[in-house]
């Protein structure tokens, strides 16, 4: 399907089908890697984020969390409180609106399900919300939320989500407000569900000459942005409300806070201010209803930041997930048939219930040519944290389970477990079989893969880890060695929903104000997006003056998640420095003919900040900006452009792990790590292997290292660095990132996605080196030295019997 | 109370409270590029240097730093004339969301203050009480080896 893609909101063609990685080299701004437009002021500890702001009169808020895991709030009084000097207003369910929302920050409507009240009378976790107090201090507003005296009907819990699903477990979400998608079934505790058949799926089990059917599970993970969600609001002199919000979804915070707090949108002014790492956990509306609500009463500032504790206990987290993954395979080695069943747990509230469930699937499935495919999915409500988006979005999940389970039927079959992949796996022209069935919320575009470089991703990453050394690796003895790898796909945003738009307009010394409503958090984006712009205009990335995002000054963005800036938010900055270009250049045609040196209009090109003639010519912008502000032809030369995509091209990527296995402590090394990414162009490369770097990284802490834990009585265990344990640089293996280039033609410059896919590979990845090493299967995360040792007994005691 | 201190090479007297932390009385001050991710000593990201020697601002009271001298990430350098780590950190890329990197420039200057020539498992040691969850550690770990690379024997910044 070579065909232009014309749905773009413009109704301007885009993707022409031209292009190839021929022109990168001609490219001046795209593919180096440039000084970060925001690193310097970083460096510098100027960086100002959402709480670098004390204003006048400034109120702090202090929340009371709920102690138990369900219970009704009989009654809270407030009295004691209010009498705590400094103490200006206090929030419960008794005196703020009853309207259901859901804290997911999605494109609308959302299709999350309708779950959440700012305050309510029930809570469902231990760290639910019960009240909320704003005094003149942080102390003051501590002490306050300890006088509060509330009264609980405890309910039974239900902390398990099988348990969840059973007759006679307790509701969870028994209020008659909520709603959810088809599917959704409160009486039943499922916030989400979804059953898809590709193909004849029980003819193409019959036809496999093999099955294999296994199961996995995956814990939740935290997310652990340095930078804690925080908000700080206040009204301006007009009477309007400023929320200055850590997020990456300032557009859905103010359409969301608008409904929530009964302000119309044009009330409300969402700043995003620099950012310290989101990673998905700021796709919520977690926050910033409380110091607002708390600004439109007492008309003071406002200011809510959450402590560490309550970060990992209180806002949202990986969804835990039990994989059922079963596959019908021919002796010679190709696939058949495909089938996943996942029940998912979403804790108190269903945020992300449904779609990171179907990317679980959609990333997944598709990799690997089959005749038919299967996916049964069940996201249920437990008296549990909450789960939400984060990083690889269901991805992380769903690899575990399908690329433990290429290589055990790879060795099922006697078979390399690289070739075995290699066969089956999907190549450009290929259809993505489940496009259409796992839309967001309703049917999606179909999809075919055009730029697709995984085989190349395959060879290059075994030659950069010496895959020939894997025979030779010690497995004998107390330390083991082994390898593993694992073949991942990911998207390009959200086909058909994610919009992002830029203006950009010309100043009189050439350079360009860039305004966006993409979100830079820790990315790059903001650097990404000044390279395309630079690229576009032909000028350097220091005449591109970058603005994101508020959404009083920059144009719409659906926000940071969905890896979709650089492809979808690109584009619309490609398209509205297109159109600048365009106007320079009929103003540059204009100024000669009105010095009487008329030019040819079709043969103008522009070149080193000017328009330029094929005589040699030239116009600096700065001249063409002097002379259309002030003397001839008089206007400022801007435009702005906006971009969908139909298609989500996703980028691909071949893993490769050593590691080294203590069979007496259990204790797993990762020696070297290689991750091979198709990235399309990679526009800044330096920044490219640094999300791959991080994404990695941070899975590997999900594979290895951070166990998030709780009480019988659902509380949380480990709710502080000390204790939940992230990768550390001690901990960092050799890694090696390599960027394998293709060309992907919907793309700005060729540009497809690369901030999520990382986060996909370290979970099987290492599953696979450590049954290397061991010739132990271990099908679940996180793979702590208990586990290891403990299997490592069993298989033992097992060789001992036989 | 008031405390004094040199602060960045600046004797300063503040009016604090006996049971404030360095960290809120820094940015109390006006000094933001000390960051607060945990406020329990477990991430870096408030360190600052108390007589040269590298500390989580968020255990140490302000009254402690009294009659001491104090170095925040400010102190360093600033746009003119940044410091040869905050160069680097710049220079390869070692910057994402940018949170924890005050915390590890610090850290980082700690160490090459008496350890010039550090190996790189001395520099992965100096860093490792700075989760950084943007940057997988690779590119700040090359960015201060840079540094150190650049240090003649001995010579420390
Ligand atoms: S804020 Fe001080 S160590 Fe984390
Ligand atoms: S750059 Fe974000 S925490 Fe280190």
């Amino acid at each position: 399907m070579n065909k232009p893609i014309l749905g773009a909101p413009d109704g301007e063609a885009w993707d022409t089908g031209a292009g190839s990685l021929g022109e990168v080299d001609r490219y001046t701004a795209v593919g180096k890697s440039p000084e970060r437009v925001d690193a310097l002021k970083l460096a510098l500890g100027k960086g100002t984020y959402a709480d670098d702001v004390a204003l006048e009169g400034m109120l702090h808020l202090k929340l009371l969390w709920s102690p138990h895991a369900h219970a009704r709030i009989v009654s809270i009084d407030t009295r004691e409180a209010e009498k705590e000097p400094g103490v200006r207003c206090i929030l419960h369910h008794g005196n703020v609106a009853r309207i259901p929302y859901t804290t997911a920050g999605q494109g609308h409507p959302e299709p999350s399900p309708y779950d959440t009240f700012i305050f309510d009378k029930k809570v469902r976790f231990v760290g639910d919300r019960v009240a909320c107090v704003a005094a003149d201090s942080p102390e003051a507003a501590a002490r306050a939320v300890a006088k509060l005296r509330v009264v609980y009907e405890v309910l039974p819990a239900v902390l398990d989500p099988q348990q969840a699903l059973l007759p006679g477990a307790p509701v969870i979400h028994d209020e008659p407000e909520a709603t959810g998608l088809p599917g959704f079934d409160k009486a039943r505790n499922i916030a989400a569900a979804m059953d898809v058949d590709h193909g004849d799926v029980e003819a193409a089990f019959a036809r496999a000459e093999l099955v294999l059917e296994r199961a996995y599970s995956v814990p939740y993970q935290a997310h652990c942005a340095l930078e804690p969600h925080s908000a700080v609001t206040w009204l301006d002199e007009d009477d309007r409300l400023v929320v200055r919000v850590a997020t990456q979804v300032p557009f859905h915070s103010r359409r969301i806070l608008a409904r929530i707090l009964e302000v119309p949108v044009q009330r409300i002014r969402v700043v995003k201010p620099r950012i310290g790492g989101g990673f998905g956990g700021k796709q919520e509306i977690l926050l910033e209803d409380l110091p607002a609500l708390v600004t439109l009463r007492t008309r003071r500032p406002a200011r809510l930041v959450l402590t560490r504790a309550e970060e990992i206990v209180s806002s949202r987290l990986r969804h835990p997930q039990l994989l059922r993954w079963k596959s019908g395979v021919m002796k010679d080695g190709r696939l058949v048939a495909q089938e996943l069943e996942v029940l998912a747990n979403t804790g108190a509230y269903g945020a992300h219930a449904l779609t990171v469930q179907t990317c679980t699937a959609g990333k997944t499935l598709p990799l690997y040519r089959a005749e038919a495919y299967r996916f049964r999915m069940k996201t249920v409500y437990t008296n549990l944290p909450v789960a939400g988006a984060f990083r690889g979005y269901g991805g992380p999940q769903g690899f575990v389970a399908l690329e433990s389970h290429m290589d055990e039927l790879a060795g099922m079959l006697g078979m390399d477990p690289i070739e075995f992949r290699r066969r089956n796996v999907v190549g450009p022209g290929d259809e993505n079989a489940l496009a259409q069935a796992l839309g967001e919320g309703k049917e999606g575009p179909p999809q075919r893969f055009r730029s697709c470089a995984m085989q190349e991703c395959i060879d290059r990453g075994m030659a950069a880890i010496d895959w020939a050394r894997r025979p030779t690796l010690p497995r004998t003895g107390t330390v083991r060695r082994g390898m593993g790898m694992s073949c991942l796909m990911h998207g390009s945003g959200i086909p058909g929903v994610d919009m992002g738009s830029a203006r950009v307009k010309l100043n009189e010394d050439g350079s360009f104000n860039l305004h966006v409503g993409a979100t830079d958090i820790g990315t790059g984006s903001d650097t990404i997006l000044s390279q395309i712009a630079a690229e576009t205009l032909a000028v350097p990335v220091g005449k591109i003056v970058i603005y994101s995002s508020d959404t009083d000054h920059t144009p719409f963005d659906t926000g940071a998640y969905a890896s979709s800036t650089t492809y979808i938010t690109g584009v619309s900055v490609k398209k509205a420095c297109e159109g600048a270009r365009r106007q320079l250049e009929d103003a540059a045609a204009e100024m000669w003919r009105h010095r009487g040196d008329a030019c040819d209009r079709a043969a103008l090109f522009v070149k080193d900040g000017a328009v330029c003639r094929p005589d040699g010519e030239r116009l600096s912008y700065a001249d063409i900006c002097l002379s259309t502000f002030y003397t001839h032809d008089q206007h400022q030369i801007m435009d702005h452009g906006s971009h969908m995509s139909f298609e989500c091209p996703p980028p691909f990527a071949a893993h490769f792990a050593e590691v080294e296995v203590d069979t007496e402590t259990g204790g797993v090394k990762v020696l070297k790590y290689v991750a091979a990414t198709d990235c399309g162009v990679a526009i800044h490369p330096k920044s490219c292997e640094g999300q791959t770097e991080g994404g990695c990284v941070q899975a590997m802490g999900y594979a290895l290292s951070e166990d998030l834990t709780f009480d019988a009585a659902g509380r949380t265990l480990t709710d502080g660095f000390r204790h939940y344990k992230q990768f550390s640089s001690l901990d960092l293996p050799e890694f090696q990132t390599i960027l394998v280039p293709s060309f992907e033609p919907s793309g700005p410059y060729g540009a497809k996605s690369v901030s999520e896919i990382p986060a996909d590979g370290p979970g099987p990845t290492l599953l696979n080196a450590i049954a290397d090493a061991i010739g132990i299967r271990i099908r679940e995360l996180p793979i702590t030295p208990e586990k290891v040792r403990r299997a490592w007994l069993a298989k033992q005691a097992e060789e001992a019997r036989s | 109370m008031k405390i004094e201190l040199k602060l960045n090479g600046k004797d300063v007297a503040w009016d604090c409270a006996p049971h404030e932390f360095l960290t809120e009385a820094l940015r109390r001050h006006g000094l933001l590029g000390t960051k607060r991710g945990c406020e329990s000593g477990d991430c870096g990201a408030c360190s600052v240097l108390l007589d040269g020697e590298e500390v989580p601002s968020c255990l140490v009271l302000a009254a402690q730093a009294a009659g001491h001298e104090v170095t925040t990430i400010e102190g360093l350098g600033d746009f003119a004339g940044p410091h040869p780590l905050q160069k680097a950190f710049v220079d390869h890329t070692a910057i994402q969301c940018g949170f924890c990197t005050p915390g590890m420039v610090i850290a980082a200057k700690a160490l090459l203050d008496v350890e010039p020539r550090p190996s790189e498992h001395a520099v992965r040691e100096c860093l490792a009480g700075h989760p950084c969850r943007c940057t997988g550690y690779v590119k700040p770990i090359q960015a201060v080896l840079a540094v150190a690379a650049t240090n003649a024997g001995g010579e420390a910044r």
